[in-house]
């Protein structure tokens, strides 16, 4: 597949900010003033960029726990986001949601969940409401490694394929649900293969090199548009920390995180070495997109520390959209 | 006016909405061509609508709502079926997690306006998987709205609210109430949620309840009226938004309360009623409150058993004997 310069380009800045936006996040973890539990997209960076990359405003993502990414990547603000994981009035929850809920719905994310697994479901309700209201939209449904053992699995890649809906089903392959190995939950060596009993054409990438997510993506979006049905596409990927916050992933062998965690597999690295070798970018125009970027993404960590929190009977509004 | 069924007005409402609002669908097992439901209340709407907005889906209750939150939150108005209330357990995550508390846990950027009909009540024989009554559930998740029609004349109207609602709907019906007949309206109308009935009034003790306990207790009122005790029997229509109002009005106005469902006695709505009622009014009693439930078993099969679980003519007698 030919891919412009100004395609890299995009690539590498959305693997970046992903990047220099949880970074962020974990800076602020070490202010102790992010509430609760963070599950870090550190590390997988690469899966929401070149997903994202090749939709449209209009098309929708089914986010996950592990939701920082997906969101930013479809282009959500920055400072909204920061303010909702710091439970500020400004977020984009207006604090309601937090890390596992970061949502911007206007963005074309349908929800980021709590509940493993149970993305896929509503990714097959809009899917469908693209299809029936005729849009020519798609949704890219993220779900890990542990959600494809979980019943909605089966379930939904069997409606997406019955009703040949315009749905990307995206496995962030980790290889870890929390500590457990995938190798101990998944009889097969894939999990794409899995898609072979729904009758979904499915492919496996390395999910650290942005380009080959993008690629794969663009094959798959187009047969939704065109009325040809889902796609599953498996991403290999490792997370550079733990499960959540105050988890040191001390069950993964060491030589496995040395070699997913190495400068080489880097996501950041990797696209940006494809960008520079293709003559999309320098190394001096590829260092100040990052100064950019980090310009911005601090600013909305200034935005976030500085925005109020919100009443604490704004507890009661939002239930329903009117209340009684 | 014109005489119906239950089933046949709660049918008018569903064809009136889908013919004036083209984003209204049905989806459910066995619900379209074939069946027309299992109670057969979606017979002949294939045939009118298609069998793409009367959906038959897989036996899949998890996706199936799932499919309608997202289908909602993307500008659709599903009406979910699940064929049995038992089988709602499995799509507690999609109905529960997901629909209810979307609107809070984004801090109102998503609506969900979708309905979720099912069927709740024992009387047919068909044991602990089919006979269940789970209200409750529903009623103690914020974010729900609960409908319980029980009378042809009210179902057409508020299945109708229930579409057009911005929030989730729980749509209970009951089995042994969908042959009785009534006068409908022949010119639209529609039901606001939240306003209970008074299906008959009288003086000296309120009885309030659900389903087909509101049938049994209008015929028990009417022997007793025979004996000069003059009994009110209210149904509040939906049980969220919960009328409170009208339960006060008439405890104020007749000093006695009888709660009557076919639930489990612990924690069944009569027990959140009755909670409600000494909160409120406790001054106007003259008498305890008084629940008749079924007991605190399984729903069982056999005949003399079943009969003996559900609450009867005569021990809704007793209990208002009990306290006049």
């Amino acid at each position: 597949m030919a891919v412009d310069k100004k395609k890299l380009i995009d690539l590498y800045t959305r693997t970046l900010k992903v990047r220099l936006f949880e970074e962020k996040v974990w800076e602020l973890f070490g202010e102790n003033i992010v509430p609760g539990t963070l599950h870090l997209y550190l590390g997988q960076e690469a899966v929401a960029a070149g997903v994202t990359a090749a939709l449209k405003d209009s098309d929708w993502v089914q986010s996950t726990h592990r939701g920082h990414g997906h969101v930013i990547a479809k282009g959500a603000d920055e400072k909204k986001a920061l303010a909702e994981l710091l439970g500020k009035a400004t977020g984009s929850c207006k604090g309601k949601g937090g890390s596992m809920h970061i949502t911007e719905f206007k963005k074309g994310v349908l929800g980021a969940t709590g509940v493993v697994a149970s993305g896929l479901p509503i990714a097959v309700g809009a899917a469908l409401s693209c299809k029936m209201r005729g849009t020519k939209d798609v949704v890219a449904c993220f779900f890990g490694d542990g959600a494809s053992n979980n019943g909605t699995f089966g379930e939904s890649l069997n409606m997406s394929a019955i009703w040949q809906l315009p749905v990307i089903w995206i496995v962030e392959n980790n290889l870890y649900a929390m500590g457990t190995p995938i190798k101990l939950t998944c009889p097969s060596a894939t999990i794409a293969e899995r898609a072979n009993g729904y009758c979904i054409p499915n492919t496996v990438v390395d999910g650290n090199n942005a380009l080959e997510v993008y690629e794969a993506t663009v094959e798959a979006v187009k047969r939704a548009r065109q009325g040809g049905g889902p796609t599953l596409i498996e991403c290999r990927t490792y997370r550079q920390r733990g499960h959540s916050r105050f988890d040191p992933a001390k069950y993964r062998p060491e030589d496995e995180a040395k070699e997913w965690l190495s400068e080489n597999r880097d996501a950041v690295n990797v696209i940006r070495k494809i960008a520079i070798e293709r003559s999309a970018l320098t190394e001096k125009e590829a260092d100040k997109i990052r100064e950019k970027l980090q310009k911005q993404i601090d600013k909305a960590a200034d935005f976030a520390r500085n925005s109020e929190y919100p009443k604490p009977e704004d507890a009661l509004e939002d239930v329903y959209a009117e209340a009684f | 006016m014109t005489e119906m069924t239950y089933r046949e007005a709660l049918k008018a409402g569903l064809r009136e909405e889908m013919q004036r609002d083209e984003s209204v669908f049905l989806m459910g097992e066995d619900i379209g061509l074939n069946w027309g439901g299992a109670f057969k209340v979606t017979k002949g709407l294939a045939e009118e609508f298609g069998e793409e907005r009367v959906r038959d889906t897989p036996i899949s209750e998890n996706t199936i709502a799932g499919a309608a939150v997202g289908a909602a939150i993307t500008g659709m108005r599903p009406v979910a079926e699940i064929m049995f209330g038992d089988l709602i357990t499995l799509a507690m995550d999609q109905v529960c997690n997901q629909a209810a508390k979307m609107r809070y846990m984004f801090g109102g950027q998503t609506s969900v306006p979708l309905v979720i009909r099912t069927v709740f009540g024992g009387g047919k024989n068909i044991a602990s998987h089919h006979s269940q009554s789970l209200e409750a559930w529903f009623m103690h998740t914020p974010g729900l709205k609960v409908a319980v029609p029980a009378f042809a004349s009210d179902v057409k109207g508020l299945i109708k609210t229930a579409i057009r609602d911005p929030d989730p709907v729980l749509f209970a019906e009951h089995k042994l109430v969908y042959d009785k007949k009534e006068e409908v309206p022949d010119e639209e109308y529609l039901i606001p949620f939240g306003e209970a009935k008074v299906r008959r009034e009288g003086a000296d003790v309120t009885v309030w309840g659900t389903f087909f306990m509101l049938h049994k207790a209008l015929e028990v009122a009417e022997e007793l009226a025979k004996e000069g005790i003059s009994v009110e029997v209210i149904d509040p229509r939906t049980l969220v938004p919960l009328d409170k109002k009208t339960i006060i009005e008439s405890v104020k106005k007749t000093g006695r309360l009888v709660l009557v469902t076919e639930e489990t006695k612990t924690l069944a709505t009569t027990a959140e009623v009755a909670a409600i009622v000494q909160e409120e009014a406790f001054d106007w009693l003259d008498a305890p409150i008084k629940r008749v439930n079924a007991p605190d078993t399984p729903v069982p099969f056999a005949p003399t058993l079943e009969n003996f679980f559900i609450p009867d003519h005569k021990r809704i007698a007793q209990a208002i004997r009990d306290i006049i």
